[in-house]
């Protein structure tokens, strides 16, 4: 569904003359099939952030495609109502002008669905974070982390796509709020179908949630990996991780 | 709400707002509000004292001052908040397609910038009237020329910092138009950043097309303005101090609202400033309420 194929990026280093760049993506390629949940799984600086606004569409790659139903996934059109995401820093995840009812209904609205329609179907989402439909009238500042996520979670639910992309969504919440999220992702997934690609530092949760992992390092793919696999990575570098994880 | 309460709950900004707004209606309403036609001339109530006809009395062509103060808010006032309208508003235009599409454009609009404002403002306004001509329109268009290049640093600087936020790439990642985004999710954050930017230039502005017509590069005689009257009544310094009175007090007085209306927005938009007296009240409170249901030991 989702086919990456020797994708590069670079951002440059330098003021406007200069030519020093660094290289965060080196010819990465992977296919993500529909429903299942692939995690990526990388240290801080090993351009898992940078694959993520690639995969959905904000940034474009120099070189390489990326394509979702085979369509770029560059053009908006494409990927309208197909791929949508969760953040990671839930302080400026949403507009704090905004209620969480007009939060969510951004993605209803291009539905073009009656006002009461919108309304009881965000009741519905909420509810099925978790959350009570008493939240529809809060801002984001009423709101604490756990909560904000849950929020996130239904506005990325809310516009249908099989596929949601999950930028470290639970890093920043603390331990028990990190599990009950998860435990919410988890059962999400099986009630709608959906399938995640888990951004993520974190292979204990990759290992919760993931169907597949990929480990990125220093802009490349070291190995692509089922969970039931695991144990049994062959890279060094996966190796370590897992060795780490263990301890 | 809060911002506006925390408005008129700053005495200082309340009168200020009360001045300025009613400089403003003044000036819009002048052909009524003003008791005499200002440009009538009097010979024979030359420097007359102040009168029931005329109530700041009388200037060096015996035409009523208080009605000249009147029709010389809209040149002074309401002309230089037109001009601060539009360049504010080109500004913002530049300062978002700068900061919201990043890369090359940005480079090239901050360049232009750059070289806007390196040239010292008052010499760029009088090379465009030496070009263009005296008058006040002129100077307006100068205004206008010369301010975009700051506002646009600012709004670019201000959407720069909104548009990296993760709102705005949950937008992006949903397919919404740039415009859309732009509208609904960095214009309202970027606002307070503008509304004090722009309030903050205007006192200036309007000190520096008073300046402009006192040296009578502005507007033109019959018509009235602050800067022009100050002028005349510069002629008849020595014999007749009083004239400067008028003119000179209103300057002062509005420029002055302005500014401390500028501060109390700034700090009303930015919490981290608001470490005002309603705060600290309210805190006192807080300890107050806690002693009385003995929380504190």
């Amino acid at each position: 569904m989702l086919v990456v194929n020797g994708v590069y990026k670079s951002y440059s280093r330098g003021g406007m003359f200069s030519s020093d760049r660094q290289q965060i993506l080196r010819d990465v390629s992977f296919a993500y099939k529909q429903g299942e949940c692939l995690g990526i799984i990388g240290e801080s600086g090993s351009g898992k952030s940078t694959l993520g606004r690639l995969l959905l569409g904000i940034e474009k790659p120099e070189r390489g495609t990326i394509t979702l139903h085979g369509e770029s996934v560059e053009n908006r059109s494409s990927r309208r109502g197909r791929i949508s995401a969760v953040f990671q820093d839930y302080t400026s995840s949403i507009n704090p002008y905004f209620t969480v009812e007009q939060a969510i209904l951004e993605p209803l609205i291009r539905k073009r669905n009656g006002r009461e329609v919108n309304r009881s179907k965000i009741e519905r989402l909420l509810c099925q974070v978790g959350l009570s439909a008493s939240f529809c009238a809060k801002y984001p500042h009423e709101l604490s982390g756990g909560q904000i996520q849950r929020v996130c979670i239904a506005r990325a639910i809310a516009t249908e796509s099989s596929c949601i992309l999950l930028d470290e969504a639970i890093s920043s919440l603390d331990g028990s709020v990190q599990m009950q999220v998860l435990q919410l992702l988890k059962d999400l997934k099986d009630t709608f179908q959906l399938g995640y690609l888990f951004i993520t530092h974190d292979i204990q949760a990759a290992a919760y949630l993931c169907d597949r992992v990929l480990f990125l390092r220093s802009g490349q793919i070291e190995e692509i990996v089922d969970i039931a696999q695991l144990r049994n990575v062959q890279s060094p570098y996966a190796q370590k991780l897992i060795r780490m994880m263990m301890n | 709400m809060k911002r506006l309460r925390y408005l008129f709950n700053n005495k200082l900004a309340a009168l200020s707002l009360i001045l300025i707004s009613a400089t403003f209606i003044v000036g819009i309403f002048a052909p009524w509000m003003a008791p005499n036609d200002p440009n009538e001339v009097h010979m024979e109530l030359r420097f007359a004292s102040p009168s029931w006809e005329f109530l700041l009395g009388n200037d060096h062509l015996g035409r009523c001052v208080l009605s000249r103060l009147i029709h010389g808010i809209r040149p002074s006032v309401l002309w230089v908040l037109a001009a601060l309208f539009v360049s504010a508003g080109l500004g913002t235009i530049i300062g978002f397609i700068a900061g919201y599409r990043r890369g090359r454009i940005d480079s090239f609009l901050m360049r232009i910038c750059d070289i806007m404002l390196s040239f010292p403002g008052y010499v760029m306004i009088l090379a465009i009237i030496g070009i263009l001509g005296v008058g006040v329109e002129n100077i307006l268009l100068a205004f206008v020329l010369i301010k975009w290049a700051w506002f646009a640093r600012i709004v670019r600087t201000s959407v720069m910092g909104y548009a990296e936020l993760e709102y705005v790439k949950f937008s992006k990642a949903l397919g919404v138009g740039n415009l859309r985004i732009m509208r609904t999710h960095i214009l309202p954050v970027t606002l307070p950043d503008i509304a004090v930017a722009s309030s903050s230039a205007y006192g200036s502005m309007v000190l520096q097309i008073s300046g402009f017509s006192f040296l009578g590069l502005g507007i033109q005689a019959p018509h009235a303005e602050w800067g022009m009257m100050l002028n005349e009544a510069r002629e008849v310094m020595f014999s007749r101090p009083e004239m400067m009175l008028a003119p000179g007090i209103m300057t002062v007085v509005f420029v002055s609202a302005v500014n401390f209306f500028a501060d109390a927005i700034q700090v009303a938009l930015d919490p981290k400033l608001r470490t005002n007296s309603s705060n600290r009240k309210y805190q006192s409170a807080l300890v107050a309420e806690k002693m009385r249901r003995d929380e504190v030991a």
